[in-house]
């Protein structure tokens, strides 16, 4: 049953990601984002990550992603124009790619110790409870330097974006 | 009546969420360098923060400890922050350029 729903929002999680690297128009991408989001935030209640599923629902899915549309719907962002590619990338890139994944394939099935499998359920650290103690205990200072991260932030945003006022 | 048994096993090795944040990431760093549209390619920026993010939560299931939580919930703050400025460099370089291809923005070459 966790194998099936695993493999299920995996699925859907590449296919989604594959759109998102294929389609030219951009609004098709950030709707193919949303649903990688969607489908990783089920992955993570599988891992036990309870409060960190509903923040990438939230903070991701909504938040974000929101912004990402209203900044396309703004610009009236078309699809890209075909231009030639330069050689290299075009007959190297895919070949590279698979050798990464090919890499990364056999660090995860040799160097690494055997690592057991994920049962739902039997990680209970995720809840909102239990990061609420460790994120104000353990990780108070980062946590409040990024308050003033996203003050910046803010302050950033708003100068790059605002109208020239004489 | 019994259901044939399933051709994989029924709850999910870690690998396997290892191996799907390395395809999420790889097919981030594609879009990355494939795509011109400005736009497109910060969203691919966000697909492999969120490969990181799925790397930090196995390993946290892993390791029984919820740091890597943590950790994840500080990424996607930053990952906030980074796309409030970063759409709002976006909105600056469409108004002054009326263009939204990188190949176009390229004042900082030679």
């Amino acid at each position: 049953m966790d194998s099936l729903l695993f493999l299920i929002f995996a699925a859907i999680t590449v296919i989604c990601a594959i759109n998102l690297v294929v389609q030219t128009h951009p609004i098709s991408s950030a709707l193919s984002l949303i649903g990688v989001m969607g489908s990783l935030a089920v992955l993570y209640l599988l891992l036990g990550g309870e409060f960190i599923a509903a923040a990438q629902l939230v903070v991701y899915a909504g938040a974000i992603m929101v912004l990402f549309v209203f900044v396309i719907m703004l610009l009236n962002a078309g699809g890209e124009r075909k231009k030639p590619r330069r050689l290299w990338p075009r007959y190297a890139g895919i070949p590279l790619l698979f050798l990464f994944l090919a890499l990364m394939g056999y660090v995860g099935n040799r160097v690494l110790p055997p690592s057991g499998d994920v049962t739902f359920g039997s990680f209970v650290g995720g809840s909102a409870q239990e990061i609420g103690k460790r994120l104000f205990t353990v990780y108070l200072l980062p946590f409040e330097v990024t308050s003033v991260l996203i003050l910046i932030a803010i302050v950033g945003a708003i100068v790059l974006a605002r109208k020239e006022i004489d | 009546m019994p259901l044939p048994p399933l051709p994989f096993p029924p709850t999910p090795p870690l690998t396997w969420y290892l191996a799907l944040s390395a395809i999420l990431f790889a097919l981030g760093v594609a879009g990355f360098l494939f795509r011109r549209n400005i736009i497109t390619v910060f969203m691919s920026i966000e697909l492999m923060l969120n490969a990181v993010n799925l790397s930090f939560i196995t390993f946290s299931y892993k390791l029984k400890q919820n740091d890597g939580h943590i950790f994840s919930f500080f990424v996607m703050v930053v990952a906030a922050a980074e796309a409030a400025v970063g759409l709002a460099i976006i909105l600056t370089v469409f108004k002054n350029r009326q263009t939204l291809e990188i190949d176009e923005v390229s004042s900082l070459k030679n």
